[in-house]
């Protein structure tokens, strides 16, 4: 049985012969009913509208069905029972399940316990495999993903898109430039990790340093959560705003990526240059994942 | 149970039955007992020496246990704080069985993931389970590194 839990799981060979069949699905090479008597639940203890909008989508293009739980609130969790159990007995009414959890390590241990594959949406501050793969298909849609030079921006400490990303990429020979504010810096382990496996990591001060050097910038959410009163969130969340006038200088081809909701990261009057590249981002979610849940059920 | 030598050093009589535990870091001797579940309310009689002159170690704790064997689900875990002890099965006062101890590559149930947001300190029915790396323990379910303090990890 084939479980997409964690972007450590993958080998360079199994991304890349995912992102090819996302292209597939991406140009309509595929059979339109290919999973038309399959069904698959959309499990999501955590509120989201992208991973399980793009989800529902794609599997209705293949012509399948899907039910699901929307929060925790309508589910058997608040009688108590365990996310073991629950998987348990959907397992037995679905031929897949897609799921979001606020625990990190949840998708793991959902996979111990489901008799059908399970998809991690999203576990925690832990992994978010498909939007990992959804942000390698939008850049290897410009460019080839190798020795390309690319910026994190924001809260890399508990992004978890930002990891996930960044691990997938050390198997690209990229070279990472990480621009954090201070306290929300990458993991010591996780630029470790990186380094281990090869990777080279510069930390920037800011992106005005960086943006010149880069080939694709991936700016995450700075969360208002982390911070303790609104203005030292609007004092740092100011310092990391996008905006037209930095891109004087930058490479032509220079990505911007987000993987949204933003909040503010990303003036919108970037959205009208050509460097703007998130909305494309999102919407290549829905091939990125109709090659997920055909892989798991076919 | 202790009695001071002649010479000067301090003896811990032998036992009958049991299980001596050697070559234990100096100063973990408590850790270990810990380890085992052995605190003031259980029955073993216990013999416990600490800062023992030792010629390979220079100083080492020594432990003994009377009427316990270990297990080897107890050894894996005394690996993580002392690797070089050694366990003694004392049998009829005869050591019957030598072994040292050897850190297993998976740890299942034996460290709690100091990570509050993972899974496994939840209700969830299953063990914590942690790869050992050299850099550290490395949790297989929300990827947390232990690298430092595991004794006041250890279940």
């Amino acid at each position: 049985m084939y479980h997409i839990i964690s972007i450590r799981d993958f080998e360079r060979s199994d991304l890349d012969y995912l992102l090819d069949r996302a292209g597939e699905f991406d140009t309509g090479k595929y059979r339109p009913q290919a999973l038309d008597d399959k069904l698959v639940a959309l499990l999501f203890f955590e509120p989201s509208t992208r991973t399980r909008m793009s989800f529902a989508t794609a599997m209705a293009r293949l012509g399948g069905r899907s039910i699901g739980v929307d929060s925790v609130e309508a589910s058997s969790i608040v009688k108590g029972e365990t996310l073991a159990d629950t998987i348990r007995v959907v397992s037995s009414y679905v031929d897949a399940i897609v799921l979001r959890h606020p625990k990190e390590g949840a998708a793991r241990l959902a996979s111990e316990f489901a008799s059908v594959p399970v998809i991690n949406a999203g576990d925690g501050a832990g992994q978010h495999p498909s939007q990992t793969l959804l942000d390698l298909y939008t850049i290897r849609q410009s460019m080839p993903i190798d020795g390309t030079d690319v910026g994190l921006l924001g809260d890399l400490r508990y992004g978890r898109t930002a990891h996930s990303l960044a691990l997938a990429l050390s198997l690209y020979g990229v070279t990472l430039h990480t621009i954090a504010p201070g306290g929300l810096e990458m993991p010591a382990n996780i630029t470790l990790e990186l380094r281990e496996r090869g990777m080279e990591v510069i930390e920037h001060a800011n992106v005005e340093e960086a943006i010149r050097e880069l080939d694709v910038l991936y700016v995450t959410r700075i969360q208002r959560e982390r911070f303790p009163d609104s203005a030292s969130y609007y004092n740092v969340a100011s310092s990391y705003r996008i905006t037209p006038d930095l891109f004087a200088g930058v490479r032509d081809h220079l990505m911007i990526l987000h993987p949204l909701p933003r909040a503010g990261e990303i003036d919108p009057a970037v959205d009208q240059t050509p460097y703007a590249r998130y909305f494309e981002q999102a919407r290549n979610g829905v091939p990125v994942r109709m090659a997920l849940l055909h892989e798991v059920m076919k | 149970m202790t009695r001071k030598d002649p010479s000067g050093g301090l003896i811990i009589s032998p036992i009958r039955n049991g299980t001596v535990i050697d070559h234990i870091t100096a100063g973990e001797a408590l850790n270990v007992l810990r380890i085992l579940g052995i605190t003031g309310s259980t029955r073993e009689c216990l013999s416990i020496a600490t800062n023992v002159r030792s010629k390979r170690m220079g100083r080492k704790d020594v432990v003994k246990i009377e009427n316990r064997e270990l297990r080897t689900e107890e050894v894996d875990r005394i690996a993580l704080l002392a690797p070089q002890a050694k366990i003694n099965i004392i049998r009829d006062y005869r050591v019957v069985e030598k072994k040292g101890v050897e850190i297993p590559e998976i740890l299942k149930g034996v460290v709690r993931c100091p990570n509050p947001g993972c899974i496994t300190n939840t209700n969830e029915p299953v063990e914590s389970t942690f790869e050992v790396l050299p850099k550290g323990l490395h949790c297989l379910y929300c990827d947390w590194l232990v690298k430092d303090d595991i004794a006041n990890h250890i279940i």
